[in-house]
């Protein structure tokens, strides 16, 4: 994939439940381990923005937007096989 | 709350005043729905939520609709959050119905999309915070009070399990009660899920909210049939059983049998015109206005030339009447009257008479009585004809036929318009007067009968009046006459147990009328006979008379000439015996 491209990720959440804190771990980790510093990640609760959940029509959380590399990604959930999860998001296998 | 009088010392029980302990009956907020407010007594709880369930294409989402279009009337902004269509389609769906949505602009009613896009990916569990945050926001900025969450199905079967699923829920349900919204939840079944209450996927929905409403589409026969029931709706009374609905070009019409202006429905005293002579007098003076008529009869005893006769004498008062034809398109039924001399053509060109052919009308009996409404409406007409009703008992509408035949009789009631109805008795073999097929019989204020009558080879319209409320009405069967200067009623013969009619009474008409000549040409010879003997009568008491006086003067001169002859006799005996001058002229005669 892309090797050297930057990743820039918004995620939603919804206050500091365990669906949130467990996306965000996640996220982290994931980036971490895969892009080593290629990335950025905006974190939004929705309870504090609901004008921007609702500019970005998010219904579900947590959701998590690839804005770069286009095109943008929706991913819905907590994130966690890593494997599937790296591989929605056009994330280059740990491997590979 | 007991308060103490300090002064007397009495204690006084404030709740005990009448209707102090009733609790205030749940407030609610109306939808806009015919019918469904006067169920429920005033709509869906406020400030709760209420559950819809039904199958695709039942019309949850139009109910939805409806009851935030109500409220952006009565000032109550409204929110959608459509998850299964987009916001812009059904905004364009609601417009068909004439309510302008798009018009009345964000701030009233507010439409989220939220409809899942087709690639998105799912990993892990997830909730509805984002929704929840997200409608908070836009409910305070734009006061919202009520709230539809169309297909909320749709998300819900995005979680991973029914434990997520029901946290989820209540989650939501959680967050409107905390806002006060009066909250549609409307979501999709199967056909088992609506039927029942048992704890389907969303069996624990129905005990979660305070009101669930079922919708059902189902096709009897080849004809579409809704039908709508309130499951539940808590601290109210409510009406439970399944009430057919329809949805029209308003929305969603839900059918019920009472309509409440009934009780004010005007109820005069004047007649209308049955459009034959001595059906009139028969009635009393016609039908009253605003009754309901019933014509029975198996096919060709002349129903629709009967109702043809009404129609053209309504129409002839200058009334606006509407003649709706199931049987024949209205221009047949125009011609074929014409030939009895019912002439309508020269109403239906002046406007006062509107054919309408209901062969058009397809689909349930609920959508028939409802365009019905609406054309009678559009015409403001005031004599309604329906020719014939029995059609509305069809195949597949045999559960509410009755109950729309006794709601349009309800209804045309309640606008004081004269309904005639016709009535077909479908089977030759039911020769029985008084099955109709619809059991509207009872309802209709007049109930005319017509059958054949066959004798001698002959097949003879008879007409009787079974029924007429409030109307002394003659008992009588009369015979039916079509003829080219319209319909006539003709007394029938009943002569040893038998009624005559047709040729049959025709013979026994002519049979009179010679025998009643001859006993004319009798009577009159009789009375000749009768004066030639007086005549000669007479003739002997003359004769008689003139022999008595001849008789009186010979005894009068009989007794004359003795009296003469006896003074004469005396006298010469005296002159005798003077002249003698032998004895005492005082001496008495010794003997004659």
């Amino acid at each position: 994939m892309t090797g050297d491209s930057v990743f820039s990720f918004r995620l939603y959440v919804a206050g500091d439940g365990q669906n949130s804190a467990r996306a965000i771990a996640n996220l982290n980790a994931l980036c971490q381990a895969r892009l080593a510093g290629r990335h950025q990640i905006e974190i939004v609760d929705v309870f504090g923005h609901p004008d921007r959940a609702l500019a970005d029509r998010i219904v579900m959380t947590p959701t998590l937007i690839r804005l770069e590399p286009g095109p943008t990604l929706r991913v819905i959930g907590t994130l966690g096989a890593s494997n599937d999860v790296a591989a929605a998001l056009g994330l280059a296998s740990a491997d590979g | 709350m007991p308060s103490t009088n300090l002064k007397t010392g009495s204690i006084t029980f404030e709740a005990m005043k009448p209707g102090g302990r009733l609790a205030p009956a749940t407030p609610k907020s109306p939808t806009g729905i015919t019918g469904f407010d006067a169920m429920t007594g005033g709509g869906v709880p406020r400030g709760r939520t209420t559950l819809v369930i039904g199958g695709p294409g039942s019309g949850k989402t139009i109910f939805g609709l409806q009851f935030l279009a109500e409220g952006v009337k009565s000032g109550e902004p409204g929110i959608f959050v459509a998850f299964e269509e987009a916001a812009d389609r059904i905004i364009a769906n609601a417009e068909g119905f004439g309510w302008d949505l798009d018009q009345i602009g964000p701030r009233e009613v507010f439409f989220l999309d939220a409809q899942p896009t087709p690639d998105v990916v799912q990993f892990g569990d997830f909730d509805l915070g984002g929704m929840i945050a997200t409608l908070d926001g836009k409910a305070t900025a734009m006061g919202a009070s009520r709230i539809v969450i169309d297909a909320l199905d749709i998300v819900l079967a995005l979680l991973p399990d029914a434990a997520a699923k029901r946290r989820e829920v209540y989650r939501l349900h959680e967050w409107l009660l905390t806002r006060g919204l009066t909250a549609m939840i409307t979501a999709k079944a199967g056909a088992d899920d609506t039927a029942t209450v048992t704890p389907g996927p969303f069996g624990f929905m129905q005990f979660m909210v305070d009101c669930a409403v079922t919708l059902n589409h189902t096709v009897v026969l080849g004809v579409s049939q809704r039908d709508l029931r309130i499951l539940k709706f808590r601290g109210s009374s409510f009406d439970e059983n399944e009430s057919p609905f329809l949805i029209g070009s308003t929305g969603i019409e839900v059918a019920v049998a009472r309509t409440p202006g009934r009780e004010a429905a005007e109820v005069t005293n004047e007649r209308v015109s049955s459009g034959v002579k001595r059906l009139d007098t028969m009635l009393g003076g016609g039908y009253y206005r605003g009754a309901s008529v019933l014509i029975t009869g198996f096919p060709g005893t002349a129903k629709t030339t009967l109702s043809g006769a009404f129609a053209e004498a309504a129409c002839l008062r200058g009334e606006k009447t509407m003649f709706v034809s199931i049987d024949s398109d209205g221009p047949e039924v125009v011609r074929n009257l014409s030939s009895v001399g019912i002439r309508l053509d020269r109403f239906v060109e002046n406007g006062l008479l509107q054919m309408v052919s209901a062969r058009t009308i397809t689909g349930s009996a609920e959508t028939f009585l409802v365009r019905i409404k609406t054309m009678a409406q559009l015409h403001q007409a005031r004599c309604l004809v329906i020719d014939p009703i029995s059609t509305l008992s069809k195949p597949g509408n045999g559960q509410t036929a009755h109950n729309v035949a006794e709601r349009l009789i309800d209804w045309s009631k309640a606008e004081s318009i004269t309904l005639l109805c016709t009535s077909m008795l479908d089977e030759m073999a039911n020769q029985q007067e008084g099955g109709s097929p619809l059991q509207i019989s009872t309802l209709a204020d007049t109930w005319i009968h017509l059958n054949y009558l066959v004798q001698a080879g002959e097949r003879n319209r008879g007409m009787s009046i079974i029924k007429s409320r409030g109307t002394a009405h003659s008992n009588q069967v009369r015979e039916l006459i079509l003829s080219d200067d319209g319909v006539n009623l003709a007394d029938i013969y009943a002569a040893g147990g038998e009624v005559l009619m047709g040729t049959m009474r025709w013979e026994k008409e002519s049979a009179e009328r010679v025998a009643k000549e001859v006993d004319e040409v009798a009577r009159k010879l009789k009375m000749v006979r009768l004066d030639a003997e007086e005549a000669e009568l007479h003739v002997r008491v003359k004769s008689i008379q003139v022999e008595l006086e001849a008789k009186q003067v010979e005894r009068a001169l009989l007794i004359r000439t003795t009296k003469t002859r006896e003074a004469e006799l005396s006298g010469g005996r005296s002159r005798l015996r003077e002249l003698r001058g032998a004895d005492a002229t005082k001496r008495i005669p010794a003997s004659r």
